[in-house]
């Protein structure tokens, strides 16, 4: 049996062929029972996001199951094959176990390192085994590349770094702060893009929020979303004195705060730390306020800056990863190399001969005086009971169908014949 | 015996500095963890070497240069563990054990036979104060390098260049806070230990206070460290300069250690 990937993604399909493929809702309950109906296709688990449409499959035989798998597309989605054909990639055996596994651990993802599409994958699998699509093959397959996945996770840091503004300020925050939970943050402002940072801080702890808006009644609505306070513009700065966190983005043309303010703020505070995120264009907090001990300033720019070495970083932990993800292919070809038959039939024979040798042994023991003609009467009858017990499983993994591999993994697992040490 | 269980020590110590100091630049939490086991079967070692030591010798081994690089090698060590165990910051051990190791290989090169104790130092005192000195001063040694490590972060949130080390560093709050912490417990250590020192002194020699350089010198340290303390209590003045100031008292701890040793004539030298 073999591992196939039949697919498109952001990187081959503009957001018009993917939606057109996708299997939301019910479609995707019909899409994969159907899929499960072609007779070549064994195993079937199908993952739709907004950024991939991908089909897992194992066959038995490649060729037609894929025209099949294409033909159904076309008249499951009612469109027209050459819409999306060009697009679509198709990968088989370890290239196909390499991608899935590529794709549980987001190293194909548009954000490098996102966390959602492992949830997704995870969902995508439990949808499938609830319909019972899969088998042996992909439950095995679709486990390893969760572990897969979460071995990416832990050994590298691939989504350590934040690649948004708002995740930015976050991260920045936490490396500032002993703890986000009892700070305080004050909206200077009400731009969106600081309501959103605001939001994510809120999020991640930040327990008191003040809210200093020009026009006052914007300010209290803005104040009462994040259950904070509206404080009076005109008299903000009286109020940065015990402020940890401040968001600007005021659109005043010059600066709303300038250092000798800043530097009296800081003294009120006992110079405990602030930290100042100027979103405004042009900027409102007066840069050289970054020269004052313990006050952290970054502007748009600066943390584009963050931004941008952090993609970078997490490109240099996907090296890491891709070596990560090639070790755990290997060791799931190996398992799927030990589905095959023959050492197991082989081993099989030889514990029925082992049983077979100590038992005789136990007997001639037990009578000593037991003439040779009887013990080979008896070594006979002993050996073809062994071997009638043994025919069915070994034809069994003899016979070319499809639930050879299940006969295979289940014989090995009953009667304790080890051949795989990829086993968690 | 006492020289394998040293040498042990020595070797062990010598990878964990090592280690710890690759971990900064590579980052990995294998490195991380070799380098805390490399500790634990040093100071395991080397608190054997000490005991061996003291059953041999009858007092506790602190007389000679020897002993005393060596014992406060092993009170940093002990330092480093409690707040391992409370903060759980691996990368505390790559600013710390270097030091230790050098504390270590200065003592190693030191001669190492065991002397006959000086009358003058037999006393229950020698325990307690060289003890509470040797304890305020690995907290003055560790705080150094946390003093370090929050100038790296804090470098590294000014400039605004955040990569490599800035991900794996505390935030400067938590270091300025064991700065804090660590200088709050050494320096009653390092007052208890002046104090005891002036009571046996008046046991010893008749005489509280008689402007030897080592007590100069921890009067220097004593106040230094007062006024880390007293400037963060009354201006709050903490983080950046509370930093570079415990960077400067550890220099000055050193110098009383070391210095005082090789380069001025006192009464505490050790043999």
């Amino acid at each position: 049996m073999k591992v196939l990937v039949i697919g498109l993604n952001h990187k081959t399909a503009d957001v018009e062929v993917r939606e057109k493929l996708a299997f939301n809702g019910e479609k995707l309950e019909t899409g994969v029972l159907r899929l499960r109906e072609i007779p070549e296709v064994k195993e079937v688990s199908v993952l739709s996001t907004c950024n991939r449409v991908e089909m897992y499959i194992c066959v038995t035989d490649e060729g037609p199951a894929i025209e099949k798998i294409k033909l159904f597309l076309a008249e499951f989605h009612n469109l027209n094959r050459n819409s999306f054909e060009p697009h679509l990639y198709l990968l088989s055996e370890t290239e196909a176990v390499r991608h899935i596994f590529r794709v549980a651990s987001s190293l194909d993802s548009m954000v490098l390192g996102e966390p959602q599409i492992l949830g997704q994958l995870k969902d995508a699998f439990d949808f499938s085994l609830a319909k019972k699509t899969t088998g042996v093959m992909m439950n095995k397959l679709m486990k390893k590349a969760i572990s897969t996945a979460k071995r990416v996770r832990t050994e590298t840091r691939i989504a350590e770094n934040a690649v948004s503004i708002s995740f930015a300020a976050v991260e920045l925050a936490r490396k500032i702060f002993k703890e986000l939970a009892g700070t305080s943050c004050m909206l200077l402002g009400a731009g969106e893009m600081a309501e959103l940072a605001a939001r994510h801080l809120v999020n991640n702890g930040v327990s008191n929020v003040m809210v200093a808006n020009r026009t006052y009644e914007r300010g209290c609505e803005l104040a009462k979303e994040f259950s904070g306070s509206p404080v009076k513009y005109e008299n903000f700065i009286d109020e940065l004195s015990h402020v940890d966190i401040i968001l600007c983005s005021t659109g005043a043309p010059t600066y709303v705060l300038k250092k000798e303010q800043m530097h009296k703020v800081m003294k009120d505070r006992r110079h405990k730390p602030v930290f100042i995120i100027d979103i405004s264009v042009p900027r409102n907090i007066d840069p050289e306020i970054n020269d004052l001990d313990s006050v952290y300033l970054y502007n748009v720019d600066d943390l584009q800056e963050v931004i941008d070495t952090n993609i970078l970083e997490r490109q240099k932990e996907a090296e890491k990863a891709e070596a990560i993800v090639l070790e755990e292919v290997e060791k799931f070809s190996k398992w799927v190399s030990s589905l095959d038959s023959v050492p197991v039939i082989v081993a099989l024979r030889q514990k029925a001969e082992e049983i077979k040798k100590e038992e005789l042994e136990k007997l001639k023991n037990k009578l000593p005086d037991i003439d040779e003609a009887t013990m080979k009467a008896l070594e006979y009858t002993a050996g073809a009971i062994v071997n009638k017990l043994i025919h069915p499983p070994t034809a069994a993994m003899k016979e070319d169908s499809s639930d050879r591999d299940e006969a295979v993994a289940l014989i090995k697992k009953i009667y304790g014949i080890n051949g795989d040490d990829s086993e968690e | 015996m006492g020289t394998l269980l040293f040498e042990l020590a020595l070797t062990f110590y010598f990878a964990a500095a090592i280690i710890s100091v690759v971990e900064l630049f590579r980052g990995s939490k294998e490195a991380s963890r070799l380098t805390f086991y490399a500790t634990c079967a040093g100071f395991a070692i080397h608190t054997a070497c000490i005991l061996f030591r003291y059953f041999s010798s009858g007092h506790l081994p602190i007389t000679s240069m020897h002993e005393a690089s060596s014992f406060f090698a092993w009170c940093i060590v002990f330092i480093y563990f409690l707040l391992e165990y409370q903060y759980k910051i691996g990368l505390i051990g790559s600013f710390i054990l270097p030091v230790v190791f050098v504390l270590m290989l200065s003592s190693s090169v030191l001669p190492r036979q065991i002397m006959p104790l000086d009358p003058v130092l037999q006393s229950y005192w020698l325990g307690i104060h060289t003890l509470l000195a040797f304890l305020g001063n690995a907290a003055f040694a560790t705080a150094f390098g946390i003093g370090i490590m929050y100038l790296i972060q804090e470098h590294y949130l000014k400039s605004k260049h955040l990569h490599g080390l800035f991900q794996r560093l505390p935030s400067i709050q938590v270091l300025d806070e064991i700065n804090y912490k660590l200088i709050s417990i050494g320096f009653p250590l390092l007052t208890l230990a002046i104090i005891t020192g002036i009571i046996w002194a008046n046991n010893a020699w008749g005489s509280y206070w008689r402007w030897d350089p080592k007590e100069v010198w921890s009067m220097i340290t004593w106040l230094i460290y007062a006024l880390i303390l007293h400037i963060r209590l009354t201006a709050g003045w903490r983080g950046k300069k509370a930093a570079i100031l415990s960077i400067i008292g550890f220099v000055v701890v050193m110098f009383t250690f070391f210095g005082v040793n090789l380069l001025l004539k006192s009464v505490h030298i050790f043999k």
